[in-house]
Order: structure tokens, then sequence, then C-alpha cells
């Protein structure tokens, strides 16, 4: 027991989980926005709108997130001379936050549209006939109903944020598996103790987020 | 596309012809964006065609490339028939006649699925070089943890697909199954798991996309797959962007052939099952979430019938 008040005291594990949640915070508020701008375009009439955003979509949906955080790093800081910040950790926080960003939009923009599928046909007629117009009808019928049906994806996107934030590693942001990483390397005794401290540090933080998306789409569950 | 039918009325001639306009005004700006693109890599020296030809030509392919591909779909073809065995075992105990059992599998499952990949991943790295060594060659340890972690994390979410898909049958074919004269077992063994495996094909390929790519996070641990050695190609011949790019492009392109398998199957076994069909997100399926049944694809159907579900059926 003392040895891991020891490791407490001796490593900064907080301070490796709360960079985990400032950078999911940040890249899940940028990557909502720009999943929202991609999930706008699909589903726009604008044939080539539709398939920009469709191909953006669809390669960055096949890109693997280490890939697209090593690039951030090699390519946009070390190849294009990109920098962020005058400070050297911040600059590479920045980086990974918009690796993160951009890998995660098209599964935001993706839940959306789910959102926006499961409104039947039904309600935007009806929603005509009674005279509203499309962004009248859009506002009142169709947004609030998408909106409740997007919400477990959403959730599923966010926790798999929350999770990816360690591949911040790749663009050597101190986060939790790196400061686990450091642990284990002196103290290797305690390796198993380490692993079980940093897997339950990241169910603490992601089972609230499932409960509460859960909970939510129960509570705001459309009755058809 | 039926969202677009829910959103919009049929244009009518003053819509349709703002439409082609707002069309050809985006195509022109998608082609300003990528003279932009050019531009800029061209401002940086990164168009000579040197550096392109050296991240394409033989050596690359033959020294770097190909290795790298070779490593990744290696590690990616192991881990994809260990997770689907342990997903199956899972699965199965995750719907265990034994209280006990299916509370042990639910553990064990949620806790692989709560976990972050690379953080079991850098564990059982050093794991593997520290107690099994009489195992393990410690030079290939790297290739273990990157196998064992993707087993692990995608057997887990692979058990639950096993159990979702296996609820999402009609109740009738189970009672069918009692009705003969077979035992729960037997029904899950003969009658359920097959239907439903057949109904997962899709999401369980698209699970395979996810394999693939988190096999990349070996990168970080030290173990040499594709990106590793496009890194290696590119600070050979410092083109570092450019065997970057192209290291990108094979895992698209590998991922986007398992995709096209997965849609051509669901195609294909929507009439073997009567449980749904359905190809899931890429990607959606890797989400841990705590209580729902169905988490591996929201789709449409999917997602509604998630709202239609009386909370009290589950468990």
């Amino acid at each position: 027991m003392e040895d891991i008040l020891y490791l407490f005291e001796q490593y900064p594990i907080f301070e490796g989980f709360w960079t985990n949640i400032q950078l999911a915070i940040w890249a899940s508020i940028a990557a909502f926005i720009f999943g929202v701008v991609l999930a706008l375009f699909r589903v726009s009439p604008v044939r080539s709108l539709s398939w920009l955003s469709a191909a953006f979509i669809n390669v960055v949906r096949n890109t693997p997130l280490t890939v697209l955080v090593v690039m951030s790093v090699l390519v946009l800081w070390g190849q294009l001379q990109i920098n962020m910040h005058s400070n050297f950790e911040m600059n590479f926080f920045i980086l990974a936050t918009i690796a993160l960003s951009v890998y995660h939009a098209p599964f935001f923009a993706e839940a959306i549209r789910s959102g926006v599928n499961t409104v039947p046909v039904g309600q935007a007629e009806a929603a005509r006939s009674i005279g509203l117009g499309f962004f009248p009808a859009a506002r009142l019928i169709i947004f609030p109903q998408a909106i409740r049906g997007a919400i477990t994806p959403i959730g599923n996107t966010l926790i798999a944020l929350i999770k990816n934030t360690t591949v911040a590693a790749a663009a050597s942001v101190t986060e939790a598996s790196g400061v686990m990483k450091t642990m284990i390397e002196f103290n290797p005794n305690f390796m198993i103790a380490i692993f079980l401290i940093i897997a339950i540090g990241f169910s603490l933080i992601v089972i609230p987020v499932g409960l509460l998306t859960t909970w939510l789409s129960d509570k705001l569950a459309v009755t058809r | 596309m039926s969202n677009q039918y829910v959103l919009f009325d049929a244009p009518g001639p003053r819509a349709k012809r703002i439409t082609r306009m707002l069309n050809v005004l985006v195509a022109l700006g998608i082609i300003a964006i990528f003279v932009w693109i050019y531009q800029v890599l061209a401002e940086h020296g990164q168009m000579k065609p040197s550096l392109w030809w050296n991240a394409i030509n033989f050596n690359a392919w033959s020294n770097y490339l190909l290795p790298g591909v070779q490593f990744t779909l290696q590690a990616a073809a192991i881990a994809v028939v260990t997770s689907v065995v342990f997903g199956l075992g899972f699965g199965f105990l995750r719907l265990a006649p034994f209280r006990v059992i299916r509370w042990v599998a639910m553990v064990i499952v949620e806790f692989f699925r709560a976990v972050p990949v690379l953080v079991l991943m850098v564990f059982l790295h050093f794991f593997f070089s520290q107690f099994l060594t009489s195992y393990i060659d410690p030079r290939n340890s790297a290739y273990y943890a990157v196998i064992v972690a993707l087993t692990l994390y995608n057997g887990a979410v692979i058990a639950e697909l096993v159990r979702s898909g296996v609820r999402s049958l009609p109740k009738g074919q189970r009672e069918a199954a009692l009705a003969v004269g077979m035992t729960a077992t037997k029904s899950l063994r003969l009658v359920e798991v097959p239907q439903a495996l057949v109904a997962m094909l899709p999401s369980l390929v698209s699970q395979f996309v996810i394999i693939l790519k988190d096999s990349a996070l070996g990168y970080i641990i030290g173990f040499a797959e594709l990106l590793r050695y496009a890194r290696h190609l590119g600070s050979g011949y410092g083109n570092i962007l450019q065997a970057m790019v192209v290291g990108a492009i094979i895992f698209i392109v590998m991922n986007f052939v398992l995709v096209w398998v997965a849609q051509a199957l669901s195609r294909r076994l929507s009439s073997r099952t009567s449980g749904s069909v359905e190809v899931g997100i890429p990607g959606m399926a890797q989400m841990a979430v705590v209580a729902p049944d169905d988490d591996e694809a929201p789709t449409a159907t999917q997602a509604q019938a998630m709202i239609n579900r009386n909370p009290s059926e589950r468990e």
C-alpha cells in the first residue's frame, strides 16, 4: 500500500489524466463542430458538397489515428514548419488535438446523420401539410427528434475519443499512458498494480459518460 | 437518400437553378483548395518529382513498403483469428445459463472494452519482455503485445456483438428450438449463435477494419509495421511527407477493400438469417457503452429499436 502511495507521490498520475481530459474536451468540441458541418454538407442537395463530405468521411475513417497524429508532428510541424504555439509542449498538444479532431469529426458526422435517419418521413410530411416551411420544419420537427436519436452514437463517439486521447503519446504529449510507461520502466515490480491504476482511472472517466448517455437517451426517448 | 427526403421537398425550377449554381461554385472551391495545397507544398519544396518518385519506386516498395504491409497484415490477420476465438468464447459465456459465469464474463469483457488499447499494449509490451522471456524472445515482445492487446480489446467487442446478435433474433427461434426438445445450451449452439453469426458478419468485418487500423498503434511501442517502415523510408531519403502520404494511402486502400467486403457480405447474407443484417459504421463498433445491448452499429433501424425498447427488457 505504501508503495502505491509512493507511486502517486512520485509520478504525475493525475496530471497525466488531466492532460487526457483536456485533450478530450478540446478535441470533442472541435470534432463536434466539424462533424456538424460535415453532416450538413452530406445531406445537402448540392451534389458537390455532399460528394466532398462523403469523400472526406470515407478517407479519414479508414486512416489509422496513429498515422494522423504522427503526420501532424512529422509533416505539419516537421516538414511544413507550421508552428501552433511558441511553447514546445503546447505546440505538440495543439497538433495532437488537431489530429484527434480531424479523426473523430467523421464519426460525429455519421452519428448525427444516423440521428436524422431515425426521423420517419411522415414527420416531415406532417410538418409540410400544416404549412411549415423548410426552416421551421427543420427547427421544430426534425431537429428535436434527430438530436435524440443521435445521443447514443454521439456518446459512443465521445467515449472512443476519450480513450483515443492516449494516442497523443505518438506526438510526445505527456499523458496517462506515457506516465504509465515511465512508471513501469522505473518500477517493474509493481507493473500490474500500475497498469490497474491507469486502467481503473480510464474506467472512472469512461463509465460515467456511458451511463450519462444511456440515461439521456432513455429520458429523452421519442415515443413512436 | 432517405434523409434528403425528410429534409427537402422536391425542388422546383428556382431551387434547381440555385442548386446547380451552388454546385458549380463549390466545385470551383474544391479545385481552389487543391491548388492552394499544391502551392503550399511547392513553397516548401515538397513537390519535387524526385521526392515522390523515391517514395514509390522499386526500392521503396521492396525494402520498405511491402515489408511494412506484410508485418501490418500479419499482426492484423493473427489478431483477427484470435479475437474471433476470444469473442466467440466470451460471447457464449455471456449467454451461459449460470449467473456467476455470465457475471464474471461481463466484468472481463467490460474491463477490456473500457481500457484504451494503447494502455493495454504498453503494459503487455513490458510484461512480455520482463516476465515471459523464456517463452517470448524480448525482441519480439512488441509484436506479441500488439497481437494480444488487439485480441483482448476486439475480442471483448466481438463478444458483445455475439451477445447482441443472439438477443436481436426473434424470440420464436429459441422457443421453436426448445419446443423440439433441445436444451437451452443446444439451442444456443445449433440455432441461435449460427444465425447471429451470419447477422453479425458485416459488423464483424467492420471490426476487422478497426483491428487493421489499430495495429498501427504498434508504432508507438516500437513494433516495425507499415507506419514505422514508412517513417524509415522518409528519413532515409529525406521525403518524410511523401513516404507518410504513401503509407496512409496504403492503409486507406486496405481498409476500403475490407469495407467493400463487409457491404458485399451484408447484401448476400440477409436471406440466411432471421436477424437483421446491417453494415455497421466502421469505427462505431469500437466504443464501449456500459449498458445498452446493441452498441455495434447505431444505424437507423437499430437506433429506432433502441428508442422503442422498453427499459425493462435490459439486463
